[in-house]
């Protein structure tokens, strides 16, 4: 059964977004809004630990919670998809259950 | 698909009222349902009808009532949560011997119990907060 975790915290903040990473189970989907939008940014003391889990989950970002912050999606991590709050709702129900960290 | 979101934050706190305002409109752009929208916590301040912030501002309490009006929401902030943070109906405020009551149009205050049910009764239940 496939959970889309809803992470909302910048991982240089709060540890929210490593325990998600660390309960994520292969197939999950990851959501980055709000603060957790600057972790798709490549290059980061985080990117390696979110790399890792895209080995067998999907990465997601709010597209505009990214663009609100400054950060153009021509800087993510490759592989990481850009959605918009339609594509948000699509994830909420291709996933059976959802998990926000917040 | 039926969804009950539930938001733990107070307007202008964060953004999580904004996150949360955006992923309804969204549900019900795409045709699905909002069973019901339930405010716990700091949460409840989303319901006052007294927030006046500045003019180009967002007016966050004033967009949840008109979406509830619009799309006959059911928008429930939790009556403990209400009670501390001073967030009050008609019939509440009597009861507490109070002399207003500040809940904005769209809203009513009811218990714990509907959010449960809001689990039970929609596929989804997407929580927003800080």
């Amino acid at each position: 059964m496939a959970m889309l975790h809803i992470v909302n915290k910048s991982p240089f903040e709060r540890v929210s977004f490593r325990s998600c990473l660390n309960h994520a189970k292969p197939g999950d989907s990851i959501l980055m809004i709000e603060d957790a939008a600057v972790a798709a940014i490549e290059g980061t003391s985080f990117t390696e630990k979110l790399k890792e889990a895209m080995t067998d989950k999907s990465v997601y970002v709010l597209g505009g919670d990214l663009a609100a912050r400054g950060l153009s999606e021509d800087r993510m991590i490759d592989g990481i998809k850009s959605v918009d709050y339609a594509g948000f709702v699509d994830l909420t129900v291709e996933n059976e259950t959802t998990q926000s960290w917040l | 698909m039926k969804f009950t979101i539930m938001i733990n934050e107070g307007p202008y706190q964060h953004q999580s009222s904004d996150s949360a305002l955006q992923f309804a409109r969204a549900v019900l752009a795409q045709g699905h349902e909002i069973f019901r929208v339930f405010f716990y916590h700091d949460g409840v301040y989303n319901g006052t009808r007294l927030s006046v912030p500045p003019a180009d501002d967002r007016q966050l309490q004033k967009e949840w009532s008109e979406l509830a009006i619009e799309h006959n929401l059911d928008l429930v902030l939790c009556i403990a949560a209400a009670q501390r943070r001073g967030i009050m109906d008609a019939d509440e405020a009597k009861r507490q011997g109070l002399d207003a009551d500040n809940i904005i149009e769209g809203f009513r205050i009811s218990g714990l119990g509907q959010l449960i049910e809001g689990g039970i009764q929609s596929d989804r239940t997407i929580v927003f907060g800080d």
